[in-house]
């Protein structure tokens, strides 16, 4: 009973250390090959509209409701302490800081990641990776590059983006519902927003990106088993992203904490 | 004439599942070869082997005169460029369209212009009798005629070699003929050395100037077609006269 129970939880550890050398196997192949040309500039460009424009519906939707929600429940309690003022600095530095750049990774890893995924699994499945092989072309360099590129290049925007739409949910809520003037709300909005506040948002954001397209493509590389691998591996590159996502934010907040008190 | 491809005790093991055996197999310059062997014995493999994405565990490779193992990538790459290979399942990249899928191999490594590209790309589908489609994509094409295309993708690269993975399987017989046709043809006018998989003793017959028959990870058999067709060896003549009894079905029975 108990030798089972090591035999599966060391099976498993064994399978995590396993996941965590091929990613970082991938992520060394990957800058190599994003420094070696020839650089195919369509390519990045293609990804970084996938990644990008075509997110910012979603990304807008998604932001403009956070920033509503925030504003609403900040208000909440600052009026009970009267100080309705500092809503818009809370919201500020909490969108900027933290929510910004979290949601929008989170939702480009379940959009955009997912579908990575799903790409380069099924061209997996279907020998076309082999294909690319055999005519001289490196899979990493044809498929990983641009998509880790594009990605570690579009989501410092995005975030920055879904700042911008984000702050603008709460001026409205606090604006049109609250009564706060116009001109204070700004005001207020940018005195509490340094810019390291943005800096430290946004950089975190370029290693979201790297991570998502690197968990992403890792996921699509190593499906078994057709169509249905396609989906499992979908759902896994998706969990693992967050995952990920999560503890690198952490470990960064941590880091930002010390490094610019 | 020198051998192509020579093929020395490759051995592959494939999750737990000794597919390649120990296969010796020589191929001259300018020939044609016909592998035979029932579904699943490790043709697919074997050929994927010839193209590096396969490594052996044990054996060697010589193609050209180069091991395939002692290679760098690089030089791997430009050997690469001389081999066409024709995938069972076709493998077009469906982003693409049928165009830029024939037109890969030359978008990708060779400095031409777009204009000659397109005209590569019609001479190449123009030959497997496709002309005029290049603007579709490949989802929108049926099953035979996304193997002539496949087939047009790894001819538009003008390579040395060429290894066919049953070409003709899933193709009206009017098409297998034509596509054997443009084996042979190939083969006559510009020499290619060819490796053609396939299951069609009809086109094995006609296409090959030598016969090989993979069983159990090994080469148990290799001759002229006459030599084949009029085997004395029981398992060679049970598989190419398709009988349902014989040496083949009774090993099976008996593991
Ligand atoms: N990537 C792989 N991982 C594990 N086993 C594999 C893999 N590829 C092939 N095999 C196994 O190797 C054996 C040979 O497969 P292969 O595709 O070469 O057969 P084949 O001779 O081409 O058959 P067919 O005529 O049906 O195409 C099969 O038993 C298959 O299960
Ligand atoms: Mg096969």
């Amino acid at each position: 009973m108990f030798d089972n129970l090591f035999i599966i939880v060391g099976r498993h550890i064994i399978s995590f250390f396993y996941f965590l050398g091929g990613l970082a196997n991938l992520t060394f192949k990957t800058i190599y090959f994003s420094f070696t040309p020839p650089y195919k500039k369509d390519r990045i460009l293609e990804q970084a509209k996938k990644a990008g424009l075509d997110s910012l519906p979603l990304v807008s939707l998604i932001a403009l409701f956070i920033g509503f929600i925030f504003a609403l429940q900040t208000a909440y309690f600052m009026q009970r302490i009267g100080s309705e003022l500092y809503i818009a600095s809370l919201v500020a530095l909490s969108i900027v800081r933290e929510l910004g750049p979290v949601i929008t990774a989170l939702v480009v890893a379940g959009r955009v990641g997912a579908a990575i995924t799903a790409e380069i699994g099924s061209m997996q499945v279907t020998e076309q990776i082999d294909a690319l092989e055999t005519f001289a072309t490196n899979p990493v360099k044809y498929l990983v590059v641009p998509r880790f590129l594009a990605l570690s290049l579009m989501l410092p925007i995005l975030t920055l983006y879904a700042d911008a739409i984000g702050i603008l949910g709460s001026y409205l809520i606090c604006v049109f519902r609250l009564g706060i003037s116009s001109s204070i709300y700004l005001r207020v909005t940018f005195e509490a927003l340094w810019y390291k506040d943005i800096f430290t948002g946004l950089s975190k954001t370029i290693f979201f990106g790297m991570i998502i397209a690197i968990i992403s493509c890792y996921e699509g590389f190593n499906v078994k088993g057709g169509a249905e691998g396609v989906g499992r591996a979908t759902t896994r590159s998706v969990v693992f992203s967050f995952i990920m996502i999560i503890v690198a934010d952490c470990v960064f907040t941590a880091l930002f904490y010390f490094i610019f008190p | 004439m020198k051998d192509m491809i020579e093929i020395i005790g490759l051995e592959k093991n494939l999750s737990g599942n000794m597919v390649l055996r120990g296969v010796n197999l020589n191929i001259k310059k300018g020939s044609t070869c016909v592998i035979i062997g029932r579904s699943g014995c490790g043709k697919s493999v074997l050929l994927k082997h010839l193209v590096g994405i396969l490594r052996a565990d044990k054996g060697r490779i010589i193609i050209d005169g180069k091991e395939l193992s002692l290679l760098t990538e690089k030089e791997l790459d430009i050997l690469r460029l001389q081999i066409g290979l024709v995938f069972q399942g076709g493998a077009l990249f469906d982003s693409m369209t049928v165009g830029e899928n024939v037109g890969f191999g030359l978008i990708e490594h060779e400095h031409v212009s777009g204009k000659e590209v397109l005209e590569r790309v019609e001479e190449s589908l123009g030959m497997v009798g496709l002309s005029g489609i290049s603007n579709l994509m490949p989802s929108d094409l049926s099953g035979g005629m996304k193997k002539r295309v496949a087939l047009a993708r790894a001819l538009c690269i003008k390579p040395q070699i060429i290894l066919y993975d049953e070409p003709t399987t899933g193709v009206d017989p009017i098409t297998a003929d034509s596509i054997n046709e443009l084996i042979k043809n190939l083969h006559d006018r510009i020499n290619v050395t060819s490796i053609v998989v396939t299951h069609d003793m009809r086109s094995a017959y006609r296409i090959g100037d030598n016969i090989a028959m993979l069983y159990q990870g090994k080469i148990i058999a290799q001759g002229t077609p006459q030599e084949i067709e009029n085997s004395k060896d029981l398992i060679v003549h049970q598989f190419v006269n398709g009988l349902a009894h014989g040496p083949i079905t009774e090993n099976i029975r008996l593991l």
